[in-house]
């Protein structure tokens, strides 16, 4: 299963409740102001790489780079463009979208 | 300072406006509206100081291309905000710690502020709007 979430870990929950959910194997997917999270320094880091163990963590480059943050993603996380998102919604059978 | 100073020429009331940014940059649109508004009042000659806490701390930081997301990059507008006479910038030190940021991280100059210093700030506005 595909886990996308689109929102700050800073500001909501949705991460959490995304990363208590995923199970062992499925891909979790960053984007818009949920990219924060992959990135170095902040208070979601140690979760996510802790998660990177069982799950595939992919974060979305552009979304990365319209923040300041290309340079600072954590080791362990995938950087996909657009096409790469297309191919992960394509490869799983399905997805969830903490919205 | 007072709350309110008289301008010389009687034009108009003067008041200490605090806008308030919480929120990450183009994941929503506060960020750039409150920018907007920000540019507004300037133009009234009032007394703006701009802050920025939690996620807001975000919207300053340098090395933005947005060209990838095909929205506007508005990060260098808060480096021409000098120019409209706006030099009060102040930033959440908590905020930008628990992100794992530095003064340096940033694309203007701030007054870095605790959070009673900023309470302090806060509580001697005549307006507070928040973004």
């Amino acid at each position: 299963m595909l886990h996308i979430v689109n929102k700050s870990a800073t500001d909501r929950g949705s991460l959490e409740s995304c990363l208590a959910m995923a199970t062992k194997g499925s891909a979790v997917l960053l984007i818009e102001d949920a990219v924060y999270a992959a990135t170095t320094g902040g208070a979601a880091a140690a979760k996510i790489q802790a998660a990177a163990a069982d799950l595939k963590i992919y974060a979305l480059g552009p979304d990365l780079a319209a923040r300041g943050m290309a340079a600072r993603v954590l080791d362990g996380v995938n950087v996909v463009d657009y096409a790469g998102f297309v191919d992960l919604v394509a490869e799983h059978k399905s997805c969830q979208s903490w919205l | 300072m007072s709350d309110m100073d008289e301008m010389e020429d009687g034009s108009g009331i003067v008041k200490k406006f605090m806008f308030l940014n919480r929120k990450a940059p183009h994941g929503t649109v506060y960020a750039l509206e409150g920018l907007e508004v920000v540019l507004i009042t300037a133009a009234f000659d009032q007394d703006v100081s701009m802050v920025f806490t939690d996620d807001g701390v975000y919207q300053l930081l340098k090395g933005i291309d947005t060209k990838g997301i095909e929205v506007k990059d508005f990060s260098k507008t808060y480096r021409a905000l000098d120019g409209y006479d706006i030099e009060k910038l102040y930033v959440d030190q908590s905020s930008i710690d628990a992100r794992g940021l530095t003064e340096d991280d940033l694309i203007v100059d701030v007054t870095v502020l605790s959070v009673s210093e900023m309470a302090n700030l806060m509580a001697e506005q005549d307006v507070v709007i928040s973004f």
